[in-house]
This record gives structure tokens, C-alpha cells and sequence, in this order.
């Protein structure tokens, strides 16, 4: 059944992509918009997801299934303006494009949290302070995982929490995916380097979804990896270009000092500059961490402070892949139900 | 009365219901952001006292929240004040003033 309603979705990452299929699916008339030469967003950099170690590949390629014969596609597309007619909006694309929409949905996700922020961790000072972001591009790349002057490294430390729970760059949420993401990259790690020593600096381990706890135990039993609670106050650099750590072993009660040849920094998510940009043009609600605000934490997830625009995806908080997707699935029903005349506040069932 | 040797060993579990948290509670109404530390440690990792003696702030806090005070004044004695806690904690825990507070309350 086609529908002559018109939805624009706005950013091409995982929630995006799923939500337009889904939407097309049930006969809208769908475009998308991503700025990127291509779609998949984050996605298409991560080359493993946790908690099974498939590819990120795959999940894009079923995402990707089709998206292009039924959903038009628009990448490098910047949004010059939206004007709003009535219940209707009219999108002004750089290029000259106009595109009119009966409602709009905003994937606009996360960025990584700029490491250069915390400068007592040295991201961008000492040469072997790496993000979680830069060593999956040594995994995705197939290259040699190597210090910044060609040596195989013997030990290997993960900073937790980094531009997450911290109040002191003021971010105080939690960020989500890095714990169990530190813990899939140092199973990674010890099976390409099988001699590494691994260190895990932690205030919580947050194993929240089913089988992470069993990669932790994993992560422990299998491989070793040592994980030691405590938050790291600095890092510095030895004239040889290893990493001397600065920790509290708040177990054993006692400061800590650690040489590493690398430390990895397990940036966390901040809202992207696309999020800010798009709520700033269409007065959406931003929330008291500056993603999206819903209309109600629980039963509303999708829905904007504005008539006819939705969310989906990390555009309103951290989330991982599973729950991106679930959450644009959400999206597309809370669309159709609210493009079908029905309020999508109250239930007229 | 025949000496075994055998004498009661003190107990060593933390009596919370008989122990006396009115430094806890003293600390509270003086700097509330003494309910914010979640144990993460970063203030003694960076603390220069706790390079070379054995002083804690973070245990030394979670000590107070449980009444376990006996100890208390050495452990004051140990600070020397130089606030690279409150520029690292993560909580915005204002422990400069928690220390001096403290150090008020035992009076030196």
C-alpha cells in the first residue's frame, strides 16, 4: 500500500537506515540524508562487535539491504534551512534540492568524546597515548599493531571512563558501550599479540547486556587480562616513550605506578555537532547532557518537544547497536501511528 | 584462675548500628558533596602525601561514612593540603574543605 505521505530522515547512521527501511516498508515516501559521501555512520568503522566478534560489516550489510530501491538516498546532503508550513515542512539542501515532509526524523547521533580534553591523560602529547577509536583502526586496517616507534608492545593499559561520568569536563553519564568495548579490544589485542599484558583501569565494570559478563569472564579466565579498580588521575611519558600510570589499586588500598607502552583511552559518546545543529534549526529540546530531550523517558522515547519530528538512535542518549536499532523500529511505528492522524500521547485503542 | 594462653580476639567486623557517625553526619551538613564519592580513587593516585605514608582520603572518607573514626586525628596529620585531589576527582567532591572541616571539627 503507497502512502503519499512524505518522511525525511536525517542522518544515515544505524538508526537512520533502519528506521527509513522500516518506514518505506509500510508504503512511505522515504528520503534519507547523510552528509558523509556514504552511508553506516560510526558503524563502518568498528571491524568486530561486541559480544560475539562478528563483523560490523555484516550488521551494515543487512542493514544496507535494499535501502537504496526503496528509500532515496542522499548522501554529502547539507541541510541549509527547514521552514515549517502548517503541520508540514520544507528542507532547503545546499545543492538548491527541496525536499517537503509530513514528518521528520532526527538520527543525527553521537560524536567521540575528544580525548585532547582530558590533557592529564597526554592524548595528542605523548606519541603512545591511543583512543579506543584509533587502535579499532589498526584492527580494521590490518595493520601491525605497533608503538610510535615500531615496537610490538609488551603491555597494553585501558583508561575507562574517559570524558564519561566526570564532572570535571562536564559529562556526567555514562557513556555505555566503553567497558565492554575495553574488554572485547583486549581479547582482540591478546589474540594478535598472544605475549601482551593487558590492564583494564575501572571504577565499574557496567556488563549490563546479556553476554558481556561472559566476554569479562572471558577476558579474565581465557586471556588473563588483568583488571584493576581504580580511576587513573595521570599519565606520563619516560624518556624511552612508555607510558608510567597513575592509579589508586582502591582494592589493595594503595596508590599504584605502571609503565605500559600503550594506553588506550576509552573515549566515551557526546552529542555530535550534527545533533546541535539540527535541534538549534528546528527548536528541539536539548536535555540537561545535551542530547535530545523526549517528551517522557519511558513511554515517549521518540518523540520530539516539536509536532512532527521524532527520534531515533543516539541522538538522544549513549546506546549500542542492538538498542539503535530497536529504537528506530520504534521510530518508524511512532511515525506511521502519527501520520495516520492517530496522537501519539494518548492510546485510542 | 589457670593461664592457657588463650585470650578473645577484639572483633573486626564494622559495628555499623553501635558505631558513632556524627562525623558523617557533621561532614554532611558542612560540605554535602561528601555523599558524592563513588571510590574511584583518582585523589590517591595524585595525592603527594600517600606517596610516602600510608594516608588514604578515600578510605579515610569511607571510614567516616561507616562511624570508624578511632584513628581519625593521625590520619588529619598526614594531609599537607595541597588540593591536587580537588582538581582530579570526578564527582566534584570538594575534599579540601571536607579535610578542613575535619580538622575544625577535632579541633587542631
Amino acid at each position: 500500500m503507497k502512502s503519499s505521505k512524505k518522511v525525511v530522515t536525517i542522518g544515515g547512521g544505524i538508526a537512520g537506515m533502519e528506521a527509513s527501511s522500516f518506514l518505506a516498508a509500510m508504503g512511505y515516501d522515504v528520503t534519507l540524508l547523510e552528509k558523509a559521501g556514504e552511508l553506516g555512520g560510526h558503524l563502518a568503522k568498528w571491524e568486530k562487535l561486541f559480544p560475539t566478534m562478528r563483523l560490523g560489516k555484516e550488521v551494515l550489510n543487512f542493514l544496507s539491504q535494499g535501502i537504496y530501491e526503496n528509500v532515496k538516498v542522499l548522501c554529502n546532503a547539507f541541510i541549509e534551512r527547514i521552514d515549517r508550513e502548517l503541520d508540514d515542512f520544507r528542507i532547503y539542501l545546499a545543492d538548491g534540492k527541496v525536499l517537503e515532509a509530513n514528518a521528520i526524523l532526527v538520527t543525527t547521533g553521537y560524536d567521540l568524546f575528544d580525548a585532547r580534553k582530558k590533557e592529564e591523560y597526554g592524548y595528542g602529547i605523548y606519541d603512545n597515548v591511543i583512543t579506543s577509536a584509533d587502535l579499532e583502526e589498526f584492527f580494521s586496517s590490518g595493520k601491525e599493531i605497533r608503538t610510535a616507534s615500531g615496537k610490538t608492545p609488551a603491555s597494553v593499559g585501558f583508561v575507562h571512563c574517559v570524558g564519561s561520568r566526570d564532572q570535571k569536563i562536564g559529562n556526567v553519564y555514562c557513556s555505555k558501550v566503553c567497558c565492554v568495548t575495553a574488554v572485547k579490544q583486549s581479547i582482540e589485542l591478546k589474540e594478535k599479540l598472544s605475549d601482551v599484558k593487558i590492564f583494564c583501569f575501572y571504577m565499574d565494570m557496567r556488563m549490563y547486556g546479556m553476554h558481556f559478563e561472559a566476554l569479562y569472564k572471558e577476558a579474565q579466565e581465557k586471556w588473563g587480562v588483568q583488571f584493576i579498580r581504580g580511576r587513573v588521575s595521570e599519565a606520563c611519558e619516560n624518556s624511552d616513550g612508555s607510558i608510567l600510570v597513575k592509579v589508586e589499586d582502591t582494592l589493595a588500598g594503595r596508590p599504584m605506578r605502571l609503565t605500559v607502552d600503550m594506553l588506550v583511552l576509552m573515549v566515551g559518546f557526546v552529542p555530535s555537532e550534527g545533533t546541535k545543529k539540527i535541534g538549534n534549526m528546528l527548536n528541539l529540546e536539548f536535555g540537561p547532557n545535551r542530547f535530545f530531550k523526549t517528551r517522557d523517558q519511558h513511554v515517549l522515547t521518540n518523540v520530539s518537544n516539536v509536532k512532527g519530528v521524532f527520534f531515533a538512535g543516539a541522538c538522544t542518549a549513549p546506546k549500542e547497536i542492538t538498542h539503535a536499532i530497536t529504537d528506530a523500529r520504534a521510530a518508524a511505528s511512532t511515525i506511521a501511528s502519527y501520520l495516520e492522524q492517530n496522537s501519539v500521547e494518548k492510546r485510542t485503542i | 584462675m589457670i593461664n592457657f594462653g588463650y585470650t578473645l580476639p577484639s572483633d573486626r567486623q564494622i559495628v555499623y548500628d553501635k558505631n558513632n557517625r556524627e562525623t558523617a553526619t557533621f561532614l554532611r551538613s558542612k560540605e554535602p558533596t561528601f555523599n558524592s564519592c563513588i571510590q574511584c580513587g583518582t585523589c590517591t593516585a595524585t595525592c603527594s602525601a600517600a606517596c610516602f605514608t600510608d594516608f588514604n582520603f578515600r578510605k579515610l572518607l569511607l571510614l567516616v561514612n561507616r562511624g570508624e573514626t578511632f584513628e581519625i586525628i593521625q590520619e588529619l596529620q598526614k594531609c599537607m593540603l595541597c588540593g591536587k585531589c580537588l582538581l582530579v576527582c570526578p564527582r566534584n567532591v570538594n575534599t579540601r574543605n571536607i579535610l578542613l572541616n575535619l580538622r575544625l571539627y577535632y579541633a587542631f
